[in-house]
């Protein structure tokens, strides 16, 4: 029942911000619904192959601002074969032909053409903010035309993308007329950039808050720009290599001073570790330090550096800190939320810095950390268990011992108490991600008691379908579930199918599934893709029920079979 | 029918010693495979003396070379945790796996699951895994510790070279190995393990840094692509810039005056001059005995070699490094850390011969120190 008029409505909904609580409100009466749906300016589409561009075009007619991801999560790790699918075009031309106004576009994990991004930088007058995050396809030509046709263009935001860099030419394409943007990030670029155009944009950008530069960008004109933007809150460093006795590094540092707002630091793609002395004058003010890019940094260059950011919220660094080093981030960083230790050398040596020690002197320091990656040599259950009490807080705990089926060096036992641990003390856990020697008592745990649990990714673990039974019976929550090399069979998978459609997508790779099994799946579930991805094809040669099948990805979907797919995946 | 089994032979004959070696031999093919139920300690089973009835057949592990058939894995040969699940059907002979889980050495490997393949060309590395599939059937018989846990032999791969595998199901080599390896990688089969290969890493889990595998698992560990190729730039450019090999060694020629040749100090195994200063007395020593005359004896050379570090830090000699910009410098006015990173050469010359370098080289450094005061380095 409505009692007040379809404005009023429409002026609560705006303050109704978060994407669940929106999807919840459209659900209550039609006419909630209908009111919602043409107030909706921001959308999330999680899976770009649930639904299609036209359904979404149709519902949501004010729509501004469209979030997209394209290939499943273990893409990241090369489990994916190249051209599995998420082109973004065909969103972008159908976007095109109808009358919506985007203004915002982020993607994740899609393959991106210059085409495309020639399409949307005509198609769209008041189009504002581009991300993207691991996608591929383009090149700096696409990103010269984003830069020439979008007046309006307030952010450009590049992270971790695959980009074919034709050098520097695409940064003159800013007219001299674009005065808007407020983010830049190009880090992820290769190749040379126009450095007099890239100062003569940060002049005339008064609102600039972010700005990351990549390698090509030495350091004399690092502090050029800092000069002409001391309003930064946001700085990404390209190139920090200097002679600490020159001129240059004196006007850096001068420069680097009268940033008084920078609260993210990031880059130092290349350093030379002496200089680092000019940064401590921001480092109080610091919330955000990623030194994860910067191998250069280590020893006690990096303790001096970390032990002046004493209000640091998040931190992504390499495992160089080394155990002792996080026990200087555990003294220091008391505000410290979330951790990223990521490994220097992954295929190496098998010397990964840190261990167990260090976690657990960061979550003995840090009550406040709540979200973990966490790369090592080794892990202990008496650790996690420790890990567990301190930090009862974790949303996040992703933890990724190098050898991924390490037991408990000191036990030798499997890590399932440990995980155990975790899942019963962090009552609001939402991701995990498991490695070491892990049985099917972890997946029981996990079935028990990660109650929030959203997405799950395991990887060589368990003995039996029992471990995937278990998580599928206990996760209520459970959206994304993503398994590579264990022992999950049919049984497991056909328990019940009907789960899968209160979730986002299953992948399951290297394990016991059979084609058979996956086809009873889609029987079942019309209402799921079931792809099964299979790069030797030798599917085509033997289609034999018992078939164990390699990679099988399924997802929900209200569109029904995806037509680009390539030869190598079949839909069942 | 015995699948064929895959393993190194050699490498668990020169580590093992019990009996079972023999009967792993028996088996005939050149490649032994070992498995790891994590009741590992136990010796090797003599597969052919076991009675039929307990299923020897599920407990084989086998890797399937391209097109060969392997069991299924049973689930019954996760030994770990029987205490817990306990609603697994427990195997028959198992009511001593208490004896031997407790008597399984730290270095027993536990890692089981998996099936795992030798590469084809027998890589060093991934050999000798413990063959303990059927070892706790006889533990009474042996399960002591020389199993074959040919653990911790040193011989394996640090931890995070995984050998091997991948995973596909299907016959046919894949050889999919992320980097390049000229590795013929096996399509491992057996499911009696969970798929993927994993291998001795979970052997290796007591070596502290063997140098790694050559093959490696696919997409493990999950790092994004675009991340480890920036990092491999990154280090290459950085060495670039700084002109050293990196994090590895740092080699600067040293040169002294009056010596017929160099030599070359690693400079990253000191810490401070006076260990520098300590090893390049000692280095050079034998050039100055010569003017100091004869040595021969400890005390002699003591002798000398004190006499070379009055020669150094006397009035006779004093050390002097090139640095980046090419300029002689004398070596102790600028902190260590900085000294290695501008440091390219370094020469042993007479105080006579440093006389017009050192007043420059004290101007620099006094500049240097007024700006090591605002570094507090």
């Amino acid at each position: 029942m409505n009692y007040f008029p379809d404005e009023v409505l429409e002026h609560v909904f705006d303050f109704i911000t978060s994407h669940k609580d929106r999807n919840s409100v459209s659900l209550v009466c039609k006419s909630w619904h209908k009111i919602e749906r043409y107030s909706r300016q921001r959308v999330f589409i999680g899976n770009c192959y649930s639904i299609s561009p036209e359904r979404l075009i149709a519902r949501f007619p004010g729509l501004k601002s469209l979030t997209l991801k394209g290939k499943p999560h273990f893409a990241d790790f090369n489990l994916v074969p190249h051209d599995w699918g998420g082109f973004v075009y065909p969103w972008i031309k159908a976007l095109a032909k109808s009358r919506i106004g985007l203004e915002e576009l982020r993607l994740k994990r899609m393959v991106v053409s210059d085409e495309s991004l020639e399409l949307l930088s005509k198609s769209f007058v008041n189009f504002k903010s581009l991300v993207l995050v691991s996608c591929e396809g383009f090149t700096t030509d696409g990103l010269a035309a984003i830069a020439a046709n979008c007046r309006f263009l307030r952010e450009l935001d590049l992270q971790e993308n695959e980009v074919d860099d034709h050098r520097g030419h695409w940064l003159s394409c800013f007219p001299e007329s674009c005065t808007s943007l407020i983010s830049l990030n190009f880090a992820c670029l290769r190749g040379e950039v126009n450095l007099g155009a890239l100062e003569r944009l940060v002049s005339r950008s008064p609102n600039l808050k972010s700005l990351r530069l990549n390698r090509a960008v030495p350091l004399d004109t690092l502090q050029k720009l800092l000069m002409r933007a001391p309003q930064l809150v946001d700085l990404g460093i390209g190139s920090y290599v200097h002679d600490p006795f020159s001129e240059v590094y004196n006007k850096l540092k001068i420069a680097i001073q009268r940033c008084k707002s920078i609260r993210s630091l990031s880059g130092f793609l290349e350093v030379a570790p002496h200089c680092m002395s000019a940064i401590y004058p921001i480092c109080g003010n610091l919330t955000f330090l990623n030194l994860s890019y910067a191998p250069g940094l280590h020893g006690n260059k990096l303790m001096k550096l970390i032990q002046h950011c004493r209000k640091l919220q998040r931190l992504w660094i390499l495992d160089c800190i080394g155990d002792k080093g996080l026990g200087v981030v555990a003294l220091t960083c008391k505000e410290l939320q979330e951790l990223r230790v990521f490994p220097s050398d992954p295929f190496g040596a098998g010397n990964a810095a840190v261990t167990e020690e260090g976690l657990v002197l960061v979550s003995a320091g840090c009550p406040k950390l709540n979200s973990l990656l966490y790369f090592c040599q080794q892990m202990t259950n008496a650790a996690l268990i420790t890990v567990a009490k301190n930090c009862p807080n974790f949303i996040r705990f992703r933890l990724c011992i190098l050898d991924p089926i390490k037991p408990d060096p000191v036990t030798n036992q499997p890590l399932d108490e440990g995980f155990g641990a975790i899942v019963q003390s962090c009552k609001g856990l939402k991701r995990l991600s498991l490695s070491g020697l892990l049985t099917d008592q972890v997946f029981l745990y996990i079935g028990m008691y990660a109650e929030q649990l959203e997405m799950l990714s395991i990887a060589f673990a368990a003995d039996s379908d029992k471990g995937m039974l278990y998580v599928l019976n206990g996760c209520k929550k459970l959206r994304k579930l993503e398994i590579r090399d264990c022992p999950f069979g049919d049984a497991a998978l056909l328990e019940d199918v009907g789960k899968y459609e209160t979730m986002r997508s299953l992948w399951m790779s290297s394990c016991e599934v059979t084609l058979g099994g996956c086809k009873s799946v889609a029987e079942k579930m019309p209402s799921l893709n079931v792809e099964i991805i299979d790069e030797c094809e030798q599917m085509e040669f033997n289609l034999d029920d018992k078939q164990k099948v390699d990679k099988m990805y399924l997802y929900r979907t209200l569109v029904g079979h995806r037509k680009d797919a390539p030869e190598y995946v079949s839909i069942l | 029918m015995s699948p064929p089994l895959l393993g190194v032979e050699e490498e668990v004959q020169s580590s093992v010693s019990s009996p079972s070696v023999e009967c792993i031999s028996e088996n005939g093919m050149g490649l032994k495979e070992r498995n790891y139920l994590g009741l590992s300690d136990c010796s090797s089973v003599d597969s052919s003396g076991v009675s039929s009835n307990l299923n020897l057949k599920a407990t084989e592990l086998r890797l399937g070379l391209p097109g060969s058939q392997s069991p299924e894995r049973e689930t019954e040969l996760c030994l770990l945790n029987l205490g817990k699940l306990d609603e697994k059907p427990l195997f028959p002979l198992l009511p001593s796996k208490d004896g031997i889980c407790s008597s399984s050495q730290k270095n027993v490997v536990t890692g089981n699951k998996r099936g795992f393949s030798d590469t084809m060309d027998g890589f060093s590395e991934v050999k000798g895994y413990v063959y303990t599939e059927k070892s706790w059937m006889f533990h009474e018989a042996g399960s002591d510790s020389e199993s074959p846990q040919s653990v911790g032999h040193g011989k394996y791969p640090g931890n995070s070279g995984v050998n091997v595998i991948l995973s596909a199901r299907s016959p046919g080599v894949q050889a999919s190995v992320k980097q390049d390896e000229p590795a013929n990688v096996l399509q491992e089969q057996p499911r009696a393990t969970n798929g993927t290969s994993l291998k001795q890493t979970v052997i290796s889990n007591n070596n502290t840094g063997a140098p790694a595998a050559k093959a490696q698992v696919v997409g493990w560990p999950p790092i994004r692509p675009f991340r480890t190729k920036t990092l491999a730039a990154s280090s290459k450019n950085n060495d670039e810039v700084d002109g050293k090999p990196g994090p590895g060694a740092l080699f600067v020629k040293v040169s002294m005056d009056g010596a017929p040749y160099l030599r070359k100090v690693d400079l990253r195994t000191y810490s401070t001059y006076q260990e520098l200063s300590s090893a390049l007395e000692k280095m050079f020593s034998c050039f100055t005995l010569g003017q100091c005359g004869s040595n021969g004896t400890a005390g002699k050379e003591t002798l000398s070699e004190s006499r070379l570090k009055d020669l150094l830090h006397g009035s006779e000699y004093v050390v002097t490094y090139k640095d980046k910009d090419g300029d002689w410098m004398l070596v102790g006015d600028v902190p260590w850390e900085m000294f290695i990173e501008t440091c390219k050469r370094l020469k042993i010359m007479k105080s006579s011969d440093a006389i017009g370098l050192a007043p420059r080289a004290m101007e620099k450094s006094k500049a240097n120190n007024k700006k090591e005061l605002g570094y507090g380095c």
